[in-house]
């Protein structure tokens, strides 16, 4: 009798706690699956916006035309290129700049200040702001700069597209692995390098063995949450290039963008969409495989 | 009035049994402990009193209520806890007040109740404090105080001293004593560690995975352990513990032969002994004497010797390498790998047969 | 000549501080450029080379307010932000409590579950939104952002307030259900008051990603609910003929949460990193 009750009793408390996730969980999961399903049905199906009567069944077709698109392997390439590049410039500047302004000097707090302000700053007008006032040909800061040494002014977005988004889109997250790593290092252990230093360990050697080890944790989180953003990068390309010259800036996010909203073509761009996720997928399942259980480790 | 009587009470996570059946009664007025080693279910015992874990079978009843399936709220219990579990964000005023706040008690019997437990527990100075601002001593009173305002039926305790230093754990372990004299409620205290458990209890419940080995009063349970595992948790040092045989049953001894031939004639009554079964002799240490080489009992070859100013513990191996701890005055001297005799008080020996429990008591020879 | 160790440190102080600065400018130097734009005439932003010294102007922000109702479109930014923060907090801490508190075995999985929600490319389902959107006539409405932000920022705001919840000793909740609080009274008097740090940075940080979110408010807002990201992209059409006034609209639309950033970092990393940095 009374292991009933206390089974019910269970059963009630976990009742609740279900009833508690549910909201969160219901949401994200028709917000997954709704858009999703809808995509895998116009990816097999003739379907432009220009004439919209005829959505004959075409199987494959769309994805046939879209993997052999100039785009796409321009697209899968850039998409990757972009990652990776500023995923180690952040990482691997923002370790060393953290590390800098680690140890007390004059003026610290505002200089703080200073690093992590570009986070905030809305990837359109940090597109803006690089390309009209920065990079400009003629009348960019940049230009100036060159022209004060007796240089030639570069066209960065004409004559080096993909390295001025990296550029641009690395300014925007260097401020967030600074302002992740800057605060981890306020609690590296002081008396674990000053044995290290007693047993005679250098700037490298503490470097090394006591700051990477301790960075690791905020490294991991770093790349995650950049990881998530980079991959559907979208604004920065929009509001610059347009994915030009050619397909030189054109990642996986733009070339679905380009064919759905600019070509009108919703079933190829659907395809498109599918070949993302399929791609984003296989990311997130190596990404949360390796940072994932670190995280959910509590102590 | 607050009697507990448990029956039957099991508890599982899993596979895993936490509580076998657990029988207990508990009497209004009486500071009972709970002890036992890390792991034995003492600290669940008392959640489940608590209401805190829910229970797979078997009941508890408080004042011939049953209060098994009950929300924490309605058993009136308080409890402490280990962590002393203080509101962060509260002022020490408001930790104490905040059930009777939350029972909607009226304003003038709250400040009243809150002003007499500051008083007895000397925090009066430091009501509007937070719980940050105060030491681990004071906090610890906080958490009391917190169950006093609240008159509870029983007061629980879930191993309050452990996050103390040694000093403060002596004095405080006074005021609890000094608590229970002065409130005569009845008091729950679970504990690992023994001198808490022989110093505050009425009654001690020694637990052992998951099982209640011996419920008693400490002298009861010092001087008449039930089994091995209550004999050698009891008493610092531990109890030594010599294997040996069975040679001869008589009405009113035992005779016995240790592993290192050493014969033996305990004062033990005993009908359940049969010659050359296998036994464990115990003899507490200050039961052991040292004496001249040639006239003890047997001899031993010195190990350690430490010296606490009022006492000496002696670590010595017998011939036939089993440890033996003996408790001498302070003027002892022996250095290590000395051989020297020790004579054995007999009538203070126990006794133990092959399942580790005991096989009866000394018949009192001094009297 | 030898230096002594006191002296040696003073010079290394001196050298870190110097690099440190000089970094710290050159990374914020593209937001005072902007500011400084902002208060040239058109001309001046222009000229060759550039100019420091120049009586400033208020000109651009009158303009741009007169020509393009600034207002409207920050209260848009303002409505969807706030509105979508609260109503994703609204949904999250439930969800956190009972995975801290209630944990189950499915719990880790359905928090990774739920971050890799965020792994899907939003172009990839554009399309499907747009037309769910468009049928539902919810095309250029606030209330279409608003839930679209609540669910992209749902999962990393679960996230965020579980491990604040996670830190919460479960003793202290124990207490307050031995002292009679009901579960009501436990979340509103013990636990929301414990963790008001982290649900603040929580707040903050969906706040930033609301307002500085341009991939749903360019494709789904046109004039009546557009917020600031539409407005300051509208300024990218006339090619570079009016820097000022973009600078001063950029300047406009990044400003308050810019501030709010430096007010709030301590707690932003807090809530950001996990629990990986403490």
């Amino acid at each position: 009798m009374s292991s009933h009750v206390s089974n019910h009793a269970k059963n009630s408390t976990h009742w609740m706690s279900r009833l508690l996730v549910m909201p969160s969980v219901s949401m994200l999961l028709l917000w997954m699956i709704i858009p999703l399903a809808m995509t895998l049905y116009f990816s097999t199906i003739q379907y432009n916006l220009l004439y919209p009567e005829d959505n004959a069944f075409v199987g494959f077709e769309n994805y046939s035309y879209f993997i052999e698109d100039p785009g796409f392997w321009p697209g899968i390439s850039n998409t990757l290129i972009l990652v990776g590049s500023v995923l180690l410039i952040t990482v691997v500047l923002g370790t060393l700049i953290s590390v800098l302004v680690n140890t007390p000097f004059w003026g610290q707090g505002i200089v703080r200040i200073l690093l992590i302000s570009p986070f905030f700053i809305m990837p359109t007008v940090n597109a803006l702001v690089w390309k009209n006032l920065l990079l400009h040909p003629v009348s960019g800061v940049f230009a100036h700069v060159w022209r004060f040494f007796g240089a030639e002014p570069v066209d960065w977005f004409a004559q080096y597209p993909l390295f001025s988004i990296i550029m641009i889109v690395s300014w925007q997250w260097l401020p967030f692995a600074i302002l992740l790593l800057m605060t981890a290092l306020q609690s590296l252990d002081q008396e674990q390098q000053e044995a290290a230093r007693l047993d005679g360990a250098g700037i490298w050697s503490i470097f090394y063995h006591l700051t990477l080890p301790h960075l690791a944790r905020p490294i991991t989180v770093v790349i995650m949450i950049e990881t998530i953003f980079l991959l559907s990068l979208f604004a920065e390309i929009f509001t610059t290039t347009g994915g030009g010259p050619g397909y030189e800036t054109t990642n996986l996010a733009y070339l679905i963008y380009d064919q759905a909203l600019l070509q009108y073509d919703v079933g190829m761009a659907s395809a498109g969409g599918v070949v993302a996720v399929v791609l984003a997928n296989i990311a997130a399942f190596f990404l949360i495989r390796a940072v994932g259980k670190s995280l959910t480790d509590h102590k | 009035m607050a009697n507990l009587k448990i029956t039957q009470l099991r508890k599982a996570y899993g596979d895993v049994e936490i509580l076998k059946g657990i029988d207990l009664d508990i009497n209004d007025h009486e500071f009972v402990v709970f002890v036992g080693p890390s792991g034995c279910g003492k600290s669940t015992l008392l959640r489940t009193i608590a209401g805190l874990e829910d229970v797979n079978s078997g009941h508890i009843y408080l004042d011939e209520h049953e209060i098994t399936e009950l929300a924490p709220a309605k058993r009136d219990l308080a409890m402490v806890f280990q962590s002393y579990a203080l509101y962060p964000h509260m002022t020490v005023r408001k930790n104490m007040s905040f059930a009777l706040d939350l029972a909607g008690v009226d304003k003038h019997s709250i400040d009243e109740k809150v002003k007499a437990a500051a008083d007895i527990l000397e925090l009066t100075l430091l009501l509007d404090r937070k719980p940050k601002d105060l030491s681990g001593g004071q906090r610890q009173r906080v958490a009391i105080g917190r169950s006093i305002v609240r008159n509870p039926k029983i007061f629980l305790f879930d191993e309050p001293l452990s996050n103390l230093d040694a000093a403060l754990r002596v004095q405080m372990r006074l005021e609890l004593a000094r608590l229970h004299r002065d409130l005569r409620a009845t008091m729950i205290y679970v504990t690992h560690d023994q001198v808490e458990a022989m110093t505050l209890a009425d009654k001690v419940v020694v637990l052992n995975q998951g099982q209640i080995e011996q419920v008693g009063a400490p002298i009861e349970l010092y001087e008449r352990p039930k089994n091995m595992f209550v004999a050698g948790f009891l008493g610092m040092p531990r109890m030594s513990f010599l294997d040996a045989k069975v040679k001869d049953v008589h009405s009113q001894s035992v005779d016995i032969e240790l592993n290192n031939g050493t014969s033996l004639s305990l004062p033990i009554a005993t009908q359940n002994l049969k010659s050359q079964s296998h036994v464990t002799l115990g003899i507490r240490p200050e039961h052991i004497n040292l004496c001249e080489k040639e006239s003890g009992d047997m001899q031993v070859t010195f190990d350690v010797a430490e010296h606490l100013g009022s006492d000496t513990y002696c670590y010595a191996k017998t011939h036939s390498g089993e440890s033996l701890t003996i408790r001498e005055n302070s003027e002892t001297n022996v250095s290590a790998g000395e051989s020297l005799g020790v004579r054995i008080n007999t009538a203070k020996c126990h006794l133990f047969d092959q399942q580790g429990n005991a096989v009866g008591y000394a018949v009192d020879t001094e009297q | 000549m030898h230096l002594t160790l006191r002296h040696q440190k003073q010079l290394k102080t001196l050298v870190i501080g110097a690099l440190a600065w000089g970094i710290a400018l050159l990374l914020f130097f593209p937001i005072f450029w902007m500011l400084l734009t902002s208060f040239k005439t058109e001309i001046e932003a222009f000229s060759t080379p550039p100019s420091f010294l120049f009586t400033p102007t208020l000109e651009n922000y009158l303009t741009i307010n007169e020509r393009s109702d600034y207002f409207h479109f920050a209260w848009n930014s303002v409505v969807v932000s706030v509105l979508s923060t609260l109503l994703g907090m609204l949904v999250a801490v439930p969800a956190a409590y009972s995975m801290a508190f209630f944990e189950t075995k499915r719990t880790k999985s359905t928090l990774l579950w739920m971050l890799s929600t965020k792994m899907l490319p939003p172009v990839g389902v554009l399309v499907p939104i747009y037309l769910l959107v468009k049928d539902a006539g919810l095309l250029d409405t606030k209330a279409a952002l608003i839930v679209i932000y609540t669910l992209i920022n749902l999962p990393i705001m679960v996230w965020m307030i579980y491990t604040y919840f996670k830190e919460i000793p479960k003793d202290i909740l124990e207490a307050a259900r031995m002292d009679g609080a009901t579960l009501l009274q436990e979340v509103t008097s013990v636990l929301l008051p414990m963790s008001k740090g982290g649900l603040a940075s929580t707040i903050l940080l969906s706040l930033i990603l609301c307002w500085n979110e341009a991939f749903w408010s360019l494709n789904l807002t046109s004039s009546e609910a557009a917020p600031l990201t539409a407005l300051v992209a509208s300024y990218s059409s006339p090619e570079g003929l009016f820097w000022a006034k973009l600078s001063a609209v950029s300047t406009l639309a990044c400003a308050p949460i810019i501030i709010i950033g430096w007010f709030s970092q301590k707690q932003l990393v807090r809530g950001l990193s996990f629990g990986a940095v403490k």
